[in-house]
């Protein structure tokens, strides 16, 4: 399934034969507060699509309401050409399979090693109980993260930039189309937040990913975006590159790139 | 709590009820998952449960026959005892061990699953964590109670037996000969159903509170501490439901 035309958020045309998720309208609000009031954002084929924006302005919000996560209000979900918002539970896991979310804290299953967290979705999702190809597929992604020593551990063990890695090790199993970064260098110091997101980087070169990627750190967002949208209170304020969106003289988000 | 809330309440613990009845009996049933809950559930009670129910046995039998011997009828101690246990100490014994170690245990973890996230992270890599963490347990409390209801019996009774014979003498053959002549098959049977209700109600409530816990840290000790509490309030009503529906084919 493919789409034809879209626009941005900031309503330029665009061809939109290699679009792999479509939003458009995402209203959403929890009791009297609108969290989002009518998000439009396209996602393209291998780009890394940032978004930016303070603590609170409904970035955590968006992204669970593409995976489903979270019953947004109104507005349209479209990815890999499925509206998420009607689909079944059954159509809707199916679609998850293509798509891999890393969490703020990394979510890793405390009560299992780190290879049982890496073979579980394998187990369930793709029904695979051979041993050998469960190692081989393992091993494989622990080296794509560079933690294949780490097989052994449980998550408690993990540093926080590890437990991030295994998280993304985890998702990257099932070889998903599009990635969801939630905050992924919150709580990081900056050379372990420069790996993560050299890592962002690579796994978008090896796995052909696209990828939304929710920050409100600058350095990330720079060194991680292909295009910025940067959301505040809820709307789309600014759409473009990173030094587009820099340069954008909103009151704002100037002092944010300002700090 | 107003009366909004009381409905939004119902409405999610029916649902929630609805969901695990339908995943129950809708493959795929994560047995693999169910065999490892009743390990771990039978696991977890044993020793408590056997010891709990053994200390019972010779406590009730120590506390009954002085005052059956002052009647002159000591004799009827198996008799009295196997009843007691049979009916409602075991069953009850069991079911508020279970409720107190399995419901924090469920509670606890299922809400720090929930606080950290890790449901989340199921169900959207499309693993269908309801079924694989609620039904399972669910599955698994309610078939294991029952068991553990019956190893209790045993337990507490061969704890009576010892008391006996220490006092009396009394040999294992006729000590038990009592005992099953004084057991009806009802009581047998009402038992387990009994157990099998506790079980449901241990699993269904712990897992409900886990799942609906609130955030940090603080929710996860209310989500253990509602499936205790709610899990023996229910253990309370099912026997007392139980006693009035059984004495109906008494």
């Amino acid at each position: 399934m493919s789409f034809n035309l879209s626009k941005t958020a900031q309503g330029t045309e665009t061809n939109n034969a290699d679009l792999v998720m479509r939003i458009r309208n995402l209203k959403k609000s929890f009791g009297d507060l609108q969290v989002l009031k009518g998000v439009s954002l396209d996602l393209h084929s291998r780009e890394n699509l940032v978004i930016l924006g303070r603590s609170g302005t409904g970035k955590s919000v968006l992204i669970k309401c593409i995976v489903g996560l979270i019953r947004a209000d109104e507005g349209e979900i479209d990815v890999l050409g499925y509206g998420v918002r009607t689909l079944s539970t059954e159509k809707l896991n199916e679609v998850r399979m293509q798509l891999g979310f890393s969490f703020q804290h990394s979510a890793l299953y405390d009560s299992m090693t780190v290879r049982q967290n890496l073979e579980f979705p394998l187990k369930r999702n793709r029904g695979i109980f051979n041993q050998s190809e469960l190692n081989e597929l393992v091993i494989t992604a622990l080296q794509d993260v560079g933690l294949e020593q780490t097989a052994a551990k449980r998550p408690d063990e993990l540093s926080g930039g590890m437990r991030k890695r295994i998280g993304i090790a985890r998702t990257l199993i099932l070889k998903p189309k599009i990635m969801l970064y939630d905050e992924p260098t919150a709580g990081l110091d900056p050379i372990t937040s420069t790996e993560i997101n050299d890592l962002i980087l690579s796994v978008r070169e090896k796995y052909n990913t696209a990828s939304i990627i929710i920050t409100h750190d600058i350095s990330c967002a720079r060194q991680t975006s292909d295009r910025v949208m940067a959301l505040v209170n809820g709307l789309a304020q600014a759409e473009g590159t990173f030094a587009e969106v820099k340069a954008t003289r909103d009151p704002e988000l100037a002092p944010f790139f300002n700090y | 709590m107003k009366l909004r809330e009381i409905f939004v309440s119902a409405e999610s613990i029916f649902r929630f009820f609805r969901e695990i009845i339908r995943q129950t009996f809708q493959p795929p049933v994560e047995w693999r998952e169910v065999l490892r809950q009743c390990y771990a559930v039978g696991n977890k009670s044993f020793f408590l449960v056997g010891f709990t129910a053994f200390l019972a046995g010779v406590v009730f039998t120590r506390q009954s026959r002085p005052s059956l011997s002052s009647f002159g009828a000591e004799s009827w101690l198996p008799s009295l005892v196997s009843q007691a246990v049979v009916r409602s100490l075991g069953p009850l014994i069991t079911g508020l061990i279970c409720a107190g170690k399995l419901g924090s245990n469920i509670g606890a973890e299922l809400a720090s699953m929930n606080v950290t996230e890790q449901i989340d992270a199921m169900e959207v890599s499309g693993t269908r964590p309801f079924s694989y963490l609620v039904v399972s347990r669910v599955i698994a409390t309610t078939f294991m109670l029952p068991l553990l209801v019956v190893f209790a019996d045993l337990i507490a009774l061969y704890g009576s037996f010892l008391t006996v014979k220490l006092i009396n003498n009394t040999s294992f053959e006729a000590y038990f000969n009592e005992v099953a002549g004084s057991i009806m098959y009802l009581d047998i049977f009402s038992s387990v159903i009994k157990a099998t209700f506790f079980g449901f109600a241990i699993g269904f409530i712990s897992t409900y509170a886990g799942f609906h816990s609130g955030s940090g840290t603080a929710g996860v000790g209310r989500a253990a501490n509602a499936a205790v509490v709610t899990s023996m309030l229910f253990i309370f009503i099912i026997d007392l439901l139980a006693l009035q529906f059984i004495n109906l084919f008494r």
